[in-house]
């Protein structure tokens, strides 16, 4: 069987082409269990029609294939599934990268409370609003306080000398002497 | 009508917890015993199977139904598999040539317990463990790769497109992957071969 491996394609005694022994070994385990296409398998045995090497060889291995199916399975212990599942359940809840934004509980709490409070202080009427009136005398003030304001900040003003003080403990004192 | 693997879990994915523990119990026996074959030791292939399926359900989050179920499932096994027979190979260098040698745990794993019961003809048992032990043996020698091979092919039944993508390989390289094991497979187990080639 190797010693024809070299050759992909033979020529048979009636000229045609035939499978060489080197394509067997790639095709015959699908042979052997059965997973060739009917093209392959038909190309197959036509090889072996041919060559006691080669259908020696396939006999060989559907043994060994028969062999395998000696031995026993084992069963999984009865831990093993109470073990798997220990472990899935040990396993940290997964977080996606946009859970981060995800607002907790009680942040959450915290946001509604302020934004309730902000709607609830809005809504209240201002104590200390003014009346017309009030708002008419400060109207009718504002002249005045505009000329206190041109006044203080009268440069020339500042030149004046400024007023002498009387002091008040001799004043006093010039009293209660008199 | 049950639903396929593909859909238990992409609800997993949507967050059912049930479709997990199906999953599970689908796939607990073939995996333990897949990855049984591949370390011959029952707790470690347990503690491996666990291993895959907590890894199956950490990526829920990503799953993307792009190949199929099976494929991703026994490509993590295999993974694990090749690494901790490896890891293995490595500890067992370190160990003094003068240790006493020790039986196999595997021999004992599949159990022989109520021979009598089971087996009236004792005789005919013990030839039956001979050659099981033989062909433990044999898969034993084969190198890791091969014996993935074989193992997923034989005994998963998939197919060689998925087998190959397990592996990392070509189909054709799987094909001839697969010649080779079967090839010393057949060396290995000459002495039943011969007896039961007529099959």
């Amino acid at each position: 069987m190797r010693g024809a491996a070299d050759k992909e394609v033979e020529v048979g005694q009636e000229g045609k082409e035939v499978m060489s022994c080197g394509r067997m070994e790639e095709k015959i385990m699908g042979y052997v269990d059965g997973r060739l296409k009917e093209g392959e398998r038909l190309e197959m045995e036509k090889h072996l029609g041919t060559c006691a090497a080669c259908q020696l060889r396939v006999n060989e291995f559907r043994a060994v294939n028969v062999l395998l199916d000696e031995l026993p399975m084992i069963e999984p212990s009865a831990a093993f599934d109470v073990r798997v599942r220990a472990r899935v359940a040990a396993e940290p809840a997964k977080q996606s990268w946009w859970a981060w934004f995800a607002p907790s509980a009680r942040v959450a709490f915290a946001a509604s409370m302020l934004v309730l409070a902000m709607v609830w202080i809005g809504s209240r009427t201002p104590e200390t609003a003014l009346n017309a009136s009030e708002v008419e005398k400060i109207n009718q003030n504002l002249p005045v306080l505009e000329n206190f304001d041109v006044l203080s900040n009268f440069a020339p003003l500042t030149d004046l000398p400024q007023p002498v003080q009387a002091d008040e403990g001799n004043s006093t004192n010039q009293n209660q002497q008199m | 009508m049950a639903r396929s693997d593909v859909q238990l879990m992409l609800d997993v994915k949507a967050g059912d917890e049930q479709s997990f523990a199906l999953l599970l119990h689908r796939y607990r026996s073939p995996l333990v015993n897949f990855l049984y074959r591949m370390v011959r030791n029952r707790e470690q292939a347990e503690d491996l199977a666990q291993e895959v399926f907590l890894r199956v359900y950490r990526a829920r989050e990503d799953y993307v139904p792009s190949a199929k179920f099976t494929t991703w499932l026994f490509r993590i096994a295999t993974n694990l598999a090749l690494n901790s027979v490896r890891d293995n190979r490595y500890q067992r260098m370190e160990i003094s040539l003068d240790a006493p040698v020790t039986t196999d745990a595997e021999d004992g794993d599949e159990k022989t317990m109520d021979v009598a019961e089971k087996h009236p003809n004792i005789e005919q048992h013990l030839v039956e463990e001979t050659q099981r032990k033989m062909i433990r043996r044999a898969i034993e020698k084969l190198p890791e790769k091969q014996r993935a091979a074989v193992l997923l092919h034989k005994y998963q039944e998939l197919d060689y497109g998925e087998i190959s993508k397990i592996l990392g390989c070509s189909e054709s390289a799987l094909k001839s992957l697969l010649f080779r094991a079967y090839e010393m497979l057949r060396v290995e187990l000459a002495p039943l071969v011969a007896s039961g080639k007529q099959m």
